[in-house]
């Protein structure tokens, strides 16, 4: 059987150079479709990916009771101060790892258009950086505390009008960018940092913060903490783990980018597949003759229904293998920024074209391949042998 | 005493017809191709079957050959009523059974003279070895074993068919069913391929049902049938009449 199969491929494939017209508008049809598809979905993998990387599970978040963003919350100094008493909070140099925070937005122009752009500005205290402890100076120092100075992170010194030495207006003051940041690949690299107390006073916010951010001396203790402080009657807050916070904050993106994957994907798809069926028919129709010659010598249905399967996944498979590595030369690595909704700032990321995209592509343009094929491989095997024997 | 001549003995049927009719469905309408067609063709003979186009000799040939089914009445081929057997009973059959030789050959453009030929073999356990000593056996019988690399676009009309020829007989079937097989052949191709024919059916007594409409063609049969509108009309016997 699969010696048949092969052979009546081989008859097919032999021929392509005589049709090659409509085998590579199949082909590049599927190229097109796994293309586009690959290079949508690797914008929701690429923000999910920077939202992971954002997270550590045994970091925990506390915002006030009903908040749920920064943007939203309000932590006073006497709750902060509560809560940097809990005995899970690891301590570092005598020190808890417990840092209060405060998060606000401003107005950027983005590199290239120039056009106003959310940018989170967010109010840190020096156990900021024991938090986070992926943090990195790439250049310039930390911030003094107390002036007017920010430190940014390098994904948005990428995509905004930031860098190093320069000065930008937040507020009524000038402040002056004296470092540059990386966090691990994660969502505080859009942000920009400066001392929690210079930018309470220059925004009115007192002495209150929006929220907190522990490190817990093991995350095993994050659910004992949780109910610790939501039982504590002086407190009003929720508490939630870092990564849950930031997968919660990629859901709306990553669904919107999936679901707009699958729609251009499902409607490209049924173009492709149209494409698929004429090349595979006219293959089909030019063999017309010679298949009927195999099924009047004795050739059962079952091969040449396969070769023809087989043929059309296989021009798919090409299809979607050049789309998926055109895909990955475009889109993989490349920078942008998108609005987070929870937030409502900026998120810088990188369009991620991963294994586990590609393959779904590959399968993608399996599927297109045999659907496009099924038609006119049944069309083969339906049609009288004795009428086929005289087709020119 | 008196010699006594043995009767000569009676030759097995290879091919039995039974009140054969076969119609088609077309706009509604039924339109008759065959009609109440009875035929008995002994192992060994050389048929030929003439008529003008449209009178069904080609769907006779399909019907003996298991390519269609009759609407009514039974086609037994050497003992077996193939009207009976399931689609994929009958293609293994044909593989078994039946030899055919096209008009316009049907060999595999991308395939060499000897590839074409082995190709039935495919559907057999043979080795590849077994099956190319067979094919070159074949091509050779049919006078081409000096281009047995040679593929179809290369090769004159008249090859062609021998190379189609070798095909059908590489599988030793009972019946070799020839459907115009000089119809696309100059005169002289034509006569080679229809000496060939009758060394066949003399030499290797091959069962040969010819269609066909060149009277010159059908002299090299045994027997000629005559067919108009579905039905045999007529009988005569030929030239190569023994």
């Amino acid at each position: 059987m699969l010696e048949q199969v092969l052979a009546i491929l081989m008859f097919s494939l032999r021929t392509v150079p005589q049709r090659l017209g409509s085998v590579l508008t199949a082909v590049f049809g599927i190229t097109g479709v796994v293309m586009v598809m690959v290079g949508v979905l690797s914008i929701g993998e690429g923000y999910k990916k920077t939202m992971k990387a954002s997270g550590d599970p045994a970091v925990a978040m506390v915002l006030r009771s009903g908040a749920d963003t920064e943007m939203m919350s309000g932590l006073s100094r006497q709750d902060t101060r509560i809560i940097k008493d809990h005995p899970a909070i690891k301590q570092v140099d005598g020190t808890p790892a417990a840092a209060a925070e405060l998060f606000v937005i401003i107005n950027l122009p983005k590199r290239g258009t120039g056009t106003d752009a959310n940018v989170p500005l967010r109010g840190i205290q020096p156990q900021s950086y024991a938090v986070r402890e992926k943090f990195e100076m790439l250049e310039g120092r930390f911030f003094e505390p107390g002036r007017n100075e920010l430190i940014v992170g390098r994904g948005a010194v990428g995509q905004f009008e930031v860098e190093l030495g320069k000065e930008i207006q937040v507020g009524a003051n000038r402040w002056k960018i004296v470092g540059v940041f990386a966090e691990g690949g994660g969502v505080a690299e859009s942000e920009m940092w400066t001392d929690a107390g210079v930018l309470q006073s220059a925004y009115r916010r007192g002495d209150t913060f929006q929220s907190m951010y522990i490190k817990l001396e093991d995350a095993a203790r994050f659910t004992a903490f949780k109910s610790e402080l939501i039982r504590d009657p002086r407190l009003r807050v929720k508490v939630m783990r870092q990564t849950d916070y930031y997968a919660e904050q990629s859901r709306t993106i990553t669904t919107l980018v999936t679901a707009l994957g699958a729609i251009i994907g499902t409607l490209m798809a049924a173009g492709a597949v149209f494409s698929a069926v004429n090349t595979m028919v006219t293959a089909v129709a030019a063999r017309g003759r010679e298949i009927a010659t195999l099924r009047a010598i004795g050739f059962h249905r079952v091969p040449i229904v396969l070769s023809i399967l087989v043929e059309s996944t296989l021009l798919a498979l090409a299809g979607g293998l050049i789309g998926g590595f055109i895909a990955y030369l475009l889109f993989d690595g490349f920078r942008t920024a998108t609005m987070n909704f929870q937030s409502f700032s900026q998120v810088t990321f990188a369009f991620e074209v991963d294994a586990g995209l590609l393959a779904m592509g590959v399968f993608y343009s399996t599927v297109i391949g045999l659907i496009g094929g099924l038609l006119p491989a049944v069309q083969a095997v339906r049609s009288p042998v004795a009428d086929a024997l005289r087709s020119e | 005493m008196s010699a006594v001549t043995p009767e000569p003995r009676p030759k097995s049927l290879m091919l039995h017809l039974d009140g054969v009719d076969k119609s088609f469905k077309r706009g509604g309408q039924s339109i008759v191709v065959l009609e109440e067609l009875s035929l008995k063709v002994p192992t060994g003979e050389f048929l030929a079957l003439m008529g003008p186009s449209g009178s069904g000799k080609s769907t006779l040939l399909n019907l003996i050959g298991g390519l269609d089914r009759p609407s009514h009445g039974s086609v037994v081929v050497d003992g077996q009523s193939i009207d009976s057997l399931k689609s994929s009973e009958l293609t293994r059959w044909r593989a078994r059974n039946i030899g055919f030789v096209f008009q316009f050959y049907n060999l595999m453009p991308v395939l060499n003279a000897l590839n074409n030929v082995a190709l039935p073999l495919m559907l057999t356990n043979l080795s590849h070895a077994e099956r190319r000593k067979r094919a070159e056996i074949a091509l050779g019988i049919v006078g081409l074993g000096h281009r047995l690399k040679q593929y179809p676009r290369t090769l004159s009309g008249g090859e062609q068919q021998r190379v189609g020829i070798a095909r059908a007989l590489i599988t030793d079937p009972k019946i070799l069913l020839c459907d115009e097989p000089t119809g696309d052949l100059d005169r002289a191709s034509a006569r080679d391929v229809l000496d060939l024919l009758q060394v066949l059916n003399r030499d290797l007594g091959k069962t040969i049902v010819m269609v066909t409409h060149d009277p010159q063609a059908a002299e090299c049969a045994t027997r000629i049938l005559h067919l108009d509108k579905g039905r045999l009309i007529r009988e005569s016997g030929s030239g190569a009449n023994p």
